[in-house]
């Protein structure tokens, strides 16, 4: 039997936070993507496409991450195109992180009091113009900071992707718990790495928070 | 071409999805009132406790935010053995789940609570009322009702959080999902069936909250609009 010592615990359990950090960078930016059509389709003049981006962010919302991620795990691999843990795991996050943004980003649009969209438009403004110049750069002021903010539920759900068997921070816990039985040593270093992640970025959006509060934007 | 969907397949296997929905549902009521009640003394001690409690508590609060979920489980249920607390994995997610959701609505009522001027507070004192009632009607009621939509939100995401549970082996939801689709093979139409039911439950559950609130709060209402 090979011995762990303290110090080949820590390796690689920061050996895997590699693939934590991988894994939450492509959730976020996939997201982020999607997210920008999606709340472009919510604010467009069509009802259909308005109702089919709410339905798409209430299922997201009001379903566990866990089964969304059986689902496409499990659902490609019943419609005869198995795939592997890191790419069901990259779309499943990637979904999840787009209805959440999608939500945000919205409600930050939405906070842009209407009488500006009027007046623009009175000036002469068309939409796009309207858009570029008067709702966009104040909207997307609002959104940083619980852009950031939701950037640390993402880091978090990646811990999910384990459950599949994709070889992140969890799973690299639950593996050396296996090995080594130091549950207690392992799983404190797992949640002590996550919040290495996590706390600055929380710390971040609510300075963030607060800047734009302060500049009474809030 | 995949095999074409068969929800038929599942029929054997009600009582199992029974078992797993009582479980997930008594899981959820119970912590959501127990996680509550924890979040009031957590957010009231955090304003007016000596320094070395606020300072204790917010790192229970930071360190809770900041972890997933299933780390914190991990950590109670294989990790305080260790310590020689020995629980059982229904106990453990009772515990997680309560840690979990009193951290988040702690800071929730925090923000709620300071809405609240000093000098209500006061007022309620000059009136006559005691320390206790003042705080509880002045302070409490009123901030409970402002942030009641977010404390409702964050129970419904411990909820679905709750999925993961099943990873200790506690017999929910998710759970019998994986024991039915470890005997028939149907994993698509599993985890759809019982996807659909965290809808509902997630639905009935915003629902049933709104409906306790028009109650509770009936008399705040119009402060509130």
């Amino acid at each position: 039997m090979i011995e762990f010592t303290f110090w080949d615990i820590l390796r690689n359990l920061l050996l895997a936070t590699r693939w934590t950090i991988v894994l939450s960078l492509i959730a976020f930016v996939g997201g982020a993507t999607v997210g920008l059509l999606l709340t472009f389709m919510r604010l467009s003049s069509n009802r259909w496409l308005q109702r089919l981006t709410s339905l798409y962010v209430d299922l997201f919302q009001g379903t566990p991450l866990l089964m969304q991620l059986f689902l496409i795990f499990f659902g490609a691999a019943a419609m005869g195109h198995p795939i592997s843990a890191w790419l069901a795991a990259s779309i499943a996050l990637t979904l999840f992180t787009s209805a959440f943004l999608c939500d945000i980003w919205r409600g930050c649009l939405e906070a842009v009091a209407k009488g500006q969209w009027h007046a623009a438009r009175v000036l002469g403004m068309n939409y796009f113009q309207t858009m570029r110049h008067v709702i966009l750069p104040q909207a997307l002021r609002l959104s940083i900071p619980p852009t950031v903010g939701f950037s640390v539920q993402v880091i978090k759900g990646t811990a999910l992707a384990s459950i599949i068997g994709f070889v992140e921070l969890t799973k690299a816990g639950t593996m050396l718990n296996n090995a080594t039985f130091e549950p207690f040593t392992i799983f404190a270093l797992v949640a002590l790495l996550y919040f290495a992640l996590c706390y600055p970025l929380s710390c971040y959006a609510r300075y963030l928070e607060k800047k734009l509060y302060d500049a009474g934007l809030r | 071409m995949g095999p074409a969907l068969d929800f038929l397949t599942l029929l054997p296997y009600v009582s199992e999805l029974l078992k797993g929905l009582t479980t997930t549902v008594v899981l959820t009521v119970v912590t959501t009132l127990t996680g509550l009640a924890l979040a009031v003394a957590v957010a009231y001690l955090r304003i007016n406790a000596q320094p070395w409690v606020r300072w204790g508590l917010g790192g229970y609060v930071e360190v809770t935010r900041n972890t997933p979920f299933i780390v914190q489980l991990f950590f109670i249920f294989f990790g305080l053995p260790g310590l020689g607390i020995k629980i059982d994995a229904i106990t453990a997610a009772f515990i997680a789940m309560t840690l979990n959701l009193a951290a988040y609505s702690a800071e929730i009522l925090r923000a709620g609570i300071s809405a609240t001027a000093k000098g209500q507070l006061e007022a309620g004192r000059a009136l006559g009322m005691t320390t206790l009632q003042s705080y509880r009607h002045i302070v409490l009621v009123p901030a409970f009702a402002r942030v009641y939509p977010a404390l409702i939100s964050q129970s419904i995401i411990v909820m679905l959080g709750s999925a993961v549970v099943s990873q200790i082996s506690v017999f929910d939801l998710t759970y019998a999902a994986n024991f039915i689709q470890s005997r028939n093979f149907r994993s698509f139409e599993v985890y759809l069936l019982i996807t659909l039911v965290y809808l509902l439950l997630a639905f009935g559950m915003r629902r049933s909250f709104m409906l306790v609130g028009k109650r509770v709060f009936a008399y705040q209402q119009g402060e509130q609009r």
